[in-house]
């Protein structure tokens, strides 16, 4: 498809939806940003969409936990064009405070559960506080987004976040993401070995290294990273014209 | 009437960070501390609605876990025996964010409207005395300014509506004495002079009647040092005299602020100025279709008082000043000054915040403010002396981007008065000194403190709603409002034309604010724009659109009056005229006296090695990682050149180079530096500004900027300038600003001073700050200062001088006395040719010389690359000691790869430039001298101790709140 239509949301607080769509407008696709506001009007920007990006920032202050307030406006307002969104199949992309809507809203890992309870979160930074670093990330190819595969090399970009620390229920929980194939990316060192839960390599202390998660279906995918912020060469702190987080926008953008 | 629900996380880091804080502060004895958060509901709800609420936003199912009680029906629970509590919530009208999230929330999820009000619980075990407790309480667990604690369970204040309260009063200044005119002006915090008291009640008693309270408190904002500096515009009689006393000179002064700043921007008449000292931020061309807002504020009491809260309004402050140009915000920076972080407690003054407990508050909340607004925080410094421990240092600046020609600042008559953004309440009235004698006891109940905590999710709103409105050309003039409030904001806006205003219309926080408090809040988050009539309704649209709250105040008149209402009925009423061109200029005393000559030559520096680890250890020259990870320097996508550079991007950057989002198109670029050395501010403050100028311009130059492109601004923090000697030290400050910004061809385009920094009768060390901004021709030529590879040449470009006083050495040594660095002849001509060589692609890194001169600048490069480097340091008469640590300006040193090294010097013909070794794959830094090994250390012992693990930066696992 030509220049599919990326319809990226834009709650009080988000801040990283220009970065979004340069990455979008660069991997070939036509980016629109619309404010929640304005699409609680336009209910049918939904339906023109060919996929769906949730980005970075801090949704209403993350005062009562990051994403939490984000993810009840979808749910109240914007639950069933969701439903209907991700049934389709179509692609939905979170990043960040994107991503921690995307859990807290129940879209990933998507599992059935009780309302009111889940079994994943993402919690405060081991540190105890918000950190700016640089981070390799690999694909997990075993994950049941398969179109991330053709993400051939390491991803190389920041983090910037105070509560990306992927946590789970249990052990079983923990489990249950990597045997359904749901662990979409992980930190890794600079030659692609397990970051092992070594700081700063895993900056936040996430179990099992995650630094993102798809669902089932594979269409939705979640990171904390920032891969938008490294999409030219001249971005790399390191110099160097590889490893551009660009590569997971057009894998997202190829062949849907 | 209360619901109270608590919330604990299994996760441990609040426990953790308490524990720590505790140990730090020397309690002991502490075994456990358990933190809840705490969420009060004015009224009941239903359990199922309760349990709705925790789930959809109070609780993570899998981290965390809630109690609640129906106050009402039952008490909540006395603690296991060996346990003690302390609650903690905010005070009154103090801006409790979760607690508004929390009312919306509920409001959403359609369950019946409450107040919220949320605060912390924590649960100590262990042997701690009640008088411990309150001390632990108020040192680590609660700040007063802003917060208020219990030993057991808080009982919460939900805002109550009280009625408005129109009350206007008449102050008759008639038949008073000058000694009554002056404490008038004390009792009422007006902060002006007996001239100037004088000067209002001519004016009253030609008209007839006395002033109301709305009219007084308007002049003496808009008359006050913080609007009008009237020190910077004061004539001064200034006396210089040598170290004995005698007077060398006599001068009249018409001004600093026009005979020194403005005359040099003058004189340099830059061709890519675009606005200097008139808008609210400088302005400078970026590229063909962009102009470059720059400003620095100052926010020193607020953090002294209330770290956290103080910073974070610091920074919510100077982006009002950028949008206030019709700017969109893009970059941030911040420069702190702190007392010693190691500081006893016992050795604090009274009633002074402990250096840490600043410096965590402060880097929180510029983090807080920053992030998220989706700044990226890019340049700074750190700076830490014993002078800042009773005034803390806090410059916050902001860059904005805007279309050329985008800002209006033409009103027109029959224009409305429109405001945007946060609600008003009685924050900040009076800045600082907010105990006004007038106030009762219940208005301090009710008040909002004199600091305030920032809301910088309005501000975003602010931000998106002001550049869409520029787009589409709504409005016709728009400013910020900061201190002075409504009363400056509209006061200027209106300046030519008049206004007529009705304060009633103004969106509360709370109901019963007087007239005058109203016009006068400096409630943040708000901007005033003058619009067009038929332009009101698209920009309501699109402030629904943003999430702002948007109120009229009234209209722009064409009669040349400040017309204030309430319900109607006139509250103020005067010349716009005498409002601003009323006030009488100051005359100032200054003295300047030559620092005595040093008794006795300067102690040795003893072993090298050791004393140059020692200077990599200094708080001031050591790592700032653990500062600048908590801020955002990635947001935005533009940050070329970091704060943190090298193969462990760890290195200290000379400088940040920003690419503005929108402009990827073409080569250009932006960079962010700055200058600041109150070290040697302490000996001559001339020498400080000539040094911050020329510090400020070569890290500029270093990574990439052009030195005939490059714009400066002032921001002086200084002590009370009535007392001569004060003031003569600024003049001194004045004149090298003057001469350092002519000799770099800087213009000055905005700046800022902040007076009075006293603490108990001793001024801070008159510090000012140099910050620059420079346009890049070439992103792809950008530089860093970490060494890339064995077998380059290093070179040392400039000129060293036995200038060591007031130097990093000389502070280690305790000595005071030599040479103070100077202007240095043709650095300017030098930095051009270097500007030259790096667009030819000639080097591959470069370092400016600062602190610790030569070898701590050697020293940084090399363990910023993880590479050794090997030099011998010409023999020019110098002592070891002085070429190693002298800090001579106009100085870089150069890495070089062999086969460009011939065009190198080529190009520096007669340039003092020279080669002193070589980048080794050898770990170590070797520096010598006639055949001496001077310097022989590791490169890993000079990373151990830059880094000072655990020693610098903000207290560890501490959020700083």
């Amino acid at each position: 498809m030509k220049n599919p239509t990326v319809l990226i949301l834009h709650a009080s607080g988000t801040n990283r939806d220009h970065d979004a769509a340069r990455a979008v407008e660069l991997a070939g696709g036509a980016p629109r940003i619309l404010h929640l506001n304005q699409l609680q009007e336009e209910r049918g920007a939904f339906g023109e969409a060919q996929m769906l990006l949730l980005p970075g920032g801090f949704s209403y202050g993350d005062a009562l936990g990051a994403g939490q307030r984000w993810a009840l406006d979808l749910e109240l307002f914007f639950h069933d064009e969701l439903q209907t969104f991700v049934a389709s199949g179509r692609r939905v992309l979170g990043i960040c405070n994107g991503f921690q809507v995307l859990v807290k809203a129940g879209l990933l890992p998507a599992w059935e559960e009780p309302t009111g309870t889940r079994s994943v979160t993402l919690a405060h930074n081991e540190s105890g506080h918000f950190e700016c670093r640089w981070v390799h990330l690999a694909v997990n190819l075993e994950c049941r987004a398969e179109y991330l595969r053709e993400m051939e090399e390491l991803v190389f970009c920041p983090v910037a976040h105070g509560e990306g620390n992927v946590r789970v229920r249990d052990e079983a929980t923990l489990a249950r993401l990597e045997a359904e194939g749901l662990v979409a990316f992980r930190y890794v060192d600079a030659e692609g070995r397990a970051a092992e839960g070594a700081y700063p390599l895993n900056p936040n202390g996430s179990v099992g290294d995650i630094a993102g998660l798809c669902n089932a279906a594979g269409n939705v995918v979640g990171l904390m990273p920032h891969p938008e912020n490294h999409v030219t060469p001249l971005q790399n702190p390191l110099g160097g014209t590889r490893r551009l987080g660009l590569a997971l926008f057009k894998a997202m953008l190829n062949r849907m | 009437m209360t619901i109270r629900i608590e919330v604990e996380s299994t996760q441990g880091i609040a426990s953790r960070e308490v524990l720590a804080k505790a140990s730090t502060l020397g309690f002991s004895g502490i075994r456990r501390c358990g933190v809840r958060n705490l969420y009060f509901l004015s009224d009941p709800l239903s359990a199922e609605s309760i349990q709705r609420l925790c789930a959809s936003l109070l609780v993570d199912p899998v981290t965390e876990r809630a109690e609640w009680w129906d106050e009402n029906q039952e008490e909540r629970p006395a603690p296991d025996a060996g346990v003690q509590i302390v609650e903690v919530t905010y005070r009154p009208g103090v801006t409790d964010l979760a607690a508004r999230e929390l009312e919306r929330g509920i409001a959403e999820l359609g369950l019946p409207p409450v107040r919220a009000v949320t605060g912390m619980r924590y649960e100590l075990e262990g042997e701690l005395s009640q008088e411990a407790l309150r001390r632990l309480a108020r040192l680590a667990l609660c700040n007063e300014t802003v917060q208020h604690f219990s030993f057991g369970p808080i009982v919460p204040h939900f805002a109550t509506g009280t009625a408005p309260d129109a009350t206007v009063e008449r102050v008759c200044l008639e038949g008073l004495s000058d000694e009554a005119l002056l404490r008038l002006s004390r009792e009422r915090l007006l902060s002006l002079d007996l001239a100037e008291m004088l000067t209002i009640r001519e004016h009253f008693a030609a008209l007839g009647r006395a002033p109301t309270d709305v009219e007084l408190e308007t002049l003496a904002q808009t008359w006050s040092e913080h609007c009008v500096h009237k020190t910077f515009r004061a004539e001064i009689d200034f006396t210089r005299t040598d170290a004995e006393g005698v007077t060398v000179k006599r001068e009249t002064i018409d001004g600093l602020l026009r005979q020194y700043l403005r005359r040099a921007t003058e004189a340099i008449d830059a061709p890519w100025l675009r606005s200097a000292f008139v808008d609210n931020a400088g302005i400078i061309a970026f590229d063909e279709q962009y102009d470059l807002a720059f400003k620095v504020e100052t926010h020193n009491h607020p953090s002294a008082l209330e770290p956290f809260g103080g910073a974070n309004t610091g920074i919510g402050g100077v982006v009002r000043d950028i949008i206030g140009v019709s700017a969109r915000p893009i970059a941030t920076t911040d420069a702190l000054c702190f007392g010693p972080q190691d500081v006893p407690l016992d050795e604090l003054p009274e009633g002074v915040l402990h250096p840490r407990r600043i410096a965590d508050g402060v880097v929180a909340g510029i983090a807080d403010y920053g992030n998220k607004l989706g700044l990226p925080t890019v340049n700074g410094a750190v700076v830490y002396d014993e002078g800042y421990v009773g005034n803390p240092l806090v410059f916050c600046g902001c860059v904005g981007l805007l279309p050329r020609g985008s800002h209006p600042r033409a009103p027109q008559v029959g224009d409305l008065i429109v405001a945007l953004g946060g609600r008003t309440g009685r924050d900040g009235l009076h800045g600082a000194t907010f105990s006004s004698a007038e106030l009762t006891h219940e208005t301090s109940e009710l008040s909002g403190s004199a600091v305030q905590i920032g809301d910088p999710i309005t501000e975003k709103g602010l931000i998106e709603l002001v550049e869409a409105a520029r787009d589409e050309r709504l409005y016709t003039a728009i400013t910020d409002c900061g201190a002075g409030g409504f009363s400056s904001a509209v006061g200027e806006m209106g300046a030519e034309l008049g206004v007529d205003v009705e304060l009633a219309r103004v969106p509360l926080k709370y109901p019963g604010l007087r007239p005058w408090e109203i016009w006068l809040s400096e409630a943040q988050e708000r901007m005033v724009l003058s619009v067009p009539e038929e332009k009101l309704s698209r920009l309501a649209e699109l402030a629904r659109l943003w999430d702002v709250e948007l109120c009229v105040l009234g209209r722009m008149t064409g009669e040349g009056r400040l017309v204030v209402r309430y319900e109607g009925a006139v509250v103020a009423d005067m010349a716009m005229e005498f409002l601003h061109e009323g006030l009488p200029r100051r005359r100032m005393e200054a003295q300047w006296r030559e620092p005595a000559a040093p008794g006795g030559s300067p102690p040795e520096p003893g072993d090298l090695n050791e004393m140059l680890l020692a200077m990599l250890a200094d708080p001031s020259v050591a790592s700032k990682e653990g500062i600048i990870r908590r801020y955002d320097h990635e947001v935005r996508g533009g940050t070329l050149v970091r704060p943190l550079v090298g193969p462990e991007m760890d290195g200290p950057s000379d400088a940040a180079m920003v690419k503005p989002l929108g402009t990827w198109h073409h080569e250009r670029a932006f960079v962010l530096s700055n200058g600041l050395n109150p070290l040697l501010g302490k000996r001559d403050p001339y020498a400080m500004a000539v040094s911050a100028i020329d510090e400020a311009v070569r890290n500029a130059v270093a990574v990439g900027a052009d030195p005939d492109q490059i714009a400066i601004l002032d921001n002086f923090c200084w002590g009370n300038p009535t007392y001569p000697d004060r003031l003569g030290a600024l003049v001194r400050a004045c004149q090298g600003c003057y001469d350092g910004a002519l000799a770099y061809g800087t213009p000055f385009i905005s700046g800022k001073d902040s007076l009075y920094n006293e603490f108990n009768g001793v001024p801070i060390p008159g510090t000012l700050l140099i910050s620059a901004i420079g346009i890049v021709p070439d992103v792809e030529r950008r530089l860093t200062m970490n060494l890339r590879r064995p077998g380059n040449l290093v070179y040392l470009l400039g000129e060293t001088r036995a200038e060591l006083d007031g130097s990093l050495l000389h502070k280690l040594l305790k000595y005071e006395g030599g040479q103070v660095p100077g202007l240095p002849e043709g650095a300017l001509e030098r930095y051009r040719l270097l500007h030259g060589a790096i667009r030819r692609g000639l080097l591959v890194a470069a370092h400016d010389l600062s602190e610790g001169g030569l070898a701590v600048a050697l020293a940084e490069m090399a363990l910023a690359g993880r590479l050794g480097v090997e030099v011998q340091l010409p023999n020019n008469g110098l002592s070891p000691a002085e070429v190693l640590f002298s800090e001579s300006n106009g100085r870089l040193l150069l890495e070089v790869a062999p086969e460009e090294t011939e065009a190198l010097e080529e190009l520096f013909e007669g340039a003092p430039l020279v080669c002193l070794g070589l980048v080794t794959e050898e770990p170590t830094i070797r520096i010598g001298m006639n055949g001496n090994m001077l310097v022989d250390v590791a490169v890993e012992a000079a990373v151990l101790a830059w880094k000072r693990e655990g020693q610098n930066g903000v207290t560890k696992g501490s959020s700083g709140a």
